[in-house]
């Protein structure tokens, strides 16, 4: 049995439609994640499949109970961190911990071992009300309280949105540790570098599923030559390059250019049509997921 | 070509006994976009809000656009532009509300504002879309806006707070497209970013880490420097030293 399954899943809010007939599934024990911008609709997903909103049309299992009619028992399987932080300001951290563990009757002693490696880090602020922590401290406080009741399946919603990038590769280790537990995680980021730290990914955007691959797989999917190309002047590199028939796209990469053409480009003619330009160098280049997610986009 | 548009000495902000900004000394550029990085808490928004002249130093000096950032705080606004992914238009106005409210408190007169306002739509290709609620625009147009209307009132310096966060590698690519334009005109952007491949298109970055700036250079030469692949590698091996978080 598939831990998350979800078939045709749509929901609309008036005009916009959030989700639009989205399908896939998650195994047991996956690092699954969600990758696309804001408007993709993650956070509507996630609302769905936490059973605090029910779809217009289409149908889905989390843990093998169905989002309508067995919301109750979805609710004690599953932990949920939401995207907007949502815990009791005015309460301490430790207050935070055992609210939710009340909720859950469950007791943070039975469960102290799975949360150790997250809320060790804020425990030394045990007695700081949640309103007083850092964006960092809250975060980890958030997943301590949805990880309180041991569940099977982890809902968490852009973690790493607005966290640094030092932060960010810390959370993404702590999801390492939990995995080790054989828990379920869905993770959604707008972070496309992120994408390889899962197992599987789903491409999103406005409502839908791209495609979904592991990340290896999906980066092999990209269509054409890519290369990436640089000069001094890297403006007016990029309105050459677009200029030249046969090039599909060219956009900017890092200290680069990627540059996308069909087979019948070699570097060779590259060079010959970008013309003499001061510092030109090109090469070829390994798609990412950006890569993979741009040329999506624009089908 | 180096003439300094920001230039701040030894700048210092405490709160209590906690340093926040510790004497930054650097100068940005015309026409540089400069690319401010640090971790949550190494003290990016301080330093920010004292250049644009909403908190003033606890020592330290600077000028920003000709203006001193301690006795002229309130001139300094008239220099500069703002724009941040968090704050940026008023989603239930129009856009040409917006564009007049903007204005306004810019400090552009009526003739002004109707000249560059028709100025602005027919650049961005937006003339139909005068009366569109900005909350119904695609994100991507929503930034293109966003930018053109912090660039209004022409300041010789833009202040963009991590402008493209949760946006798509795509609209990303495009609003960068609209910085290197601006920056060929003349106008020098000051950015910040969660996005380390941002980090290269700029001109010269600078790295923030426990209030200190720890690094400054262009990003070939940091990397060369600092034996590193990418400014996301440099970034972490100075921010990993960090000794404070937020």
């Amino acid at each position: 049995m598939e831990a998350i399954e979800v078939k045709g899943l749509s929901k609309r809010f008036g005009a916009v439609q959030a989700l639009d007939a989205v399908t896939f599934s998650v195994h047991p024990g996956e690092l699954f994640g969600l990758i696309g911008p804001d408007g993709a609709g993650k956070t509507t997903l996630f609302r769905l499949l936490a059973t605090l909103l029910s779809p217009d049309s289409g149908e889905a299992r989390v843990g093998g109970c169905d989002i309508v009619r067995d919301y109750r028992a979805i609710r004690s399987r599953v932990g949920y961190m939401p995207g907007r932080f949502s815990l009791y300001g005015d309460l301490t951290v430790e207050e935070n911990l055992r609210f939710f563990a009340a909720l859950f009757g469950v007791e943070v002693e039975a469960s102290y071992d799975l949360i150790a490696p997250v809320y060790r880090q804020i425990e030394p602020f045990r007695r700081r009300r949640a309103a007083k922590l850092s964006g960092g401290m809250k975060q980890k406080l958030a997943l301590s309280c949805a990880l309180i009741h041991r569940p099977e399946i982890l809902f968490l919603d852009e973690p790493t949105t607005g966290v640094d990038a030092v932060s960010r590769s810390e959370f993404w280790e702590m999801l390492d540790s939990l995995r080790q537990h054989g828990m379920t995680i869905l993770v959604s980021t707008p972070y496309m570098d992120e994408a390889s730290r899962c197992d599987r990914i789903a491409l999103c955007n406005e409502g839908r599923v791209l495609g979904i691959d592991t990340p290896e797989a999906l980066v092999r999917r990209f269509e054409g030559r890519l290369y990436a190309i640089r000069a001094d002047a890297m403006f007016a590199l990029l309105a050459a390059a677009r200029r030249i028939e046969g090039v599909e796209a060219c956009y900017p990469f890092g200290e680069t250019h990627h540059l996308v053409a069909g087979a019948d480009f070699d570097m060779r003619r590259l060079a010959r049509e970008l013309g003499p330009m001061p510092g030109l160098h090109i090469e070829p280049a390994e798609a990412t997921i950006e890569d993979v997610f741009i040329q999506w986009m624009k089908r | 070509m180096n003439e300094a548009v920001i230039s701040v000495h030894e700048l210092t902000k405490r709160f209590g006994d906690f340093t926040a900004v510790d004497r930054i000394s650097f100068e940005v550029f015309r026409g540089e976009i400069f690319g401010f990085l640090g971790a949550n808490g190494a003290g990016k928004t301080t330093a920010m809000r004292m250049l644009c002249g909403l908190s003033r130093p606890t020592s330290g000096c600077g000028r920003v656009a000709g203006c001193d950032i301690v006795r002229q705080s309130e001139e300094i606004k008239r220099h500069i532009g703002y724009m941040s992914q968090r704050f940026s238009l008023y989603d239930d106005l129009t856009v040409r509300e917006n564009i007049r409210l903007f204005a306004g408190i810019y400090g552009l007169s009526r003739r002004e504002t109707g000249t560059r306002s028709d100025d602005l739509l027919r650049r961005l290709d937006f003339a139909s879309e005068g009366n569109t609620l900005v909350g119904a625009l695609p994100l991507g147009w929503k930034q293109k806006l966003a930018f053109s209307i912090a660039t209004l009132h022409r300041p010789e310096v833009v202040f963009l707070d991590e402008p493209t966060g949760g946006v798509d590698p795509l609209t990303r690519r495009q609003f960068w497209e609209m910085i290197y334009e601006a920056a060929a005109g003349g106008t020098t952007l000051f950015v910040t970013t969660h996005y380390m491949d941002e980090a290269e298109y700029c001109s010269r970055v600078s790295i923030m880490v426990d209030g200190r700036i720890r690094a400054l250079d262009t990003p070939a030469h940091l990397k060369q420097q600092y034996a590193t692949r990418s400014i996301d590698e440099l970034f972490r091996l100075l921010a990993r030293g960090a000794q404070r978080s937020e």
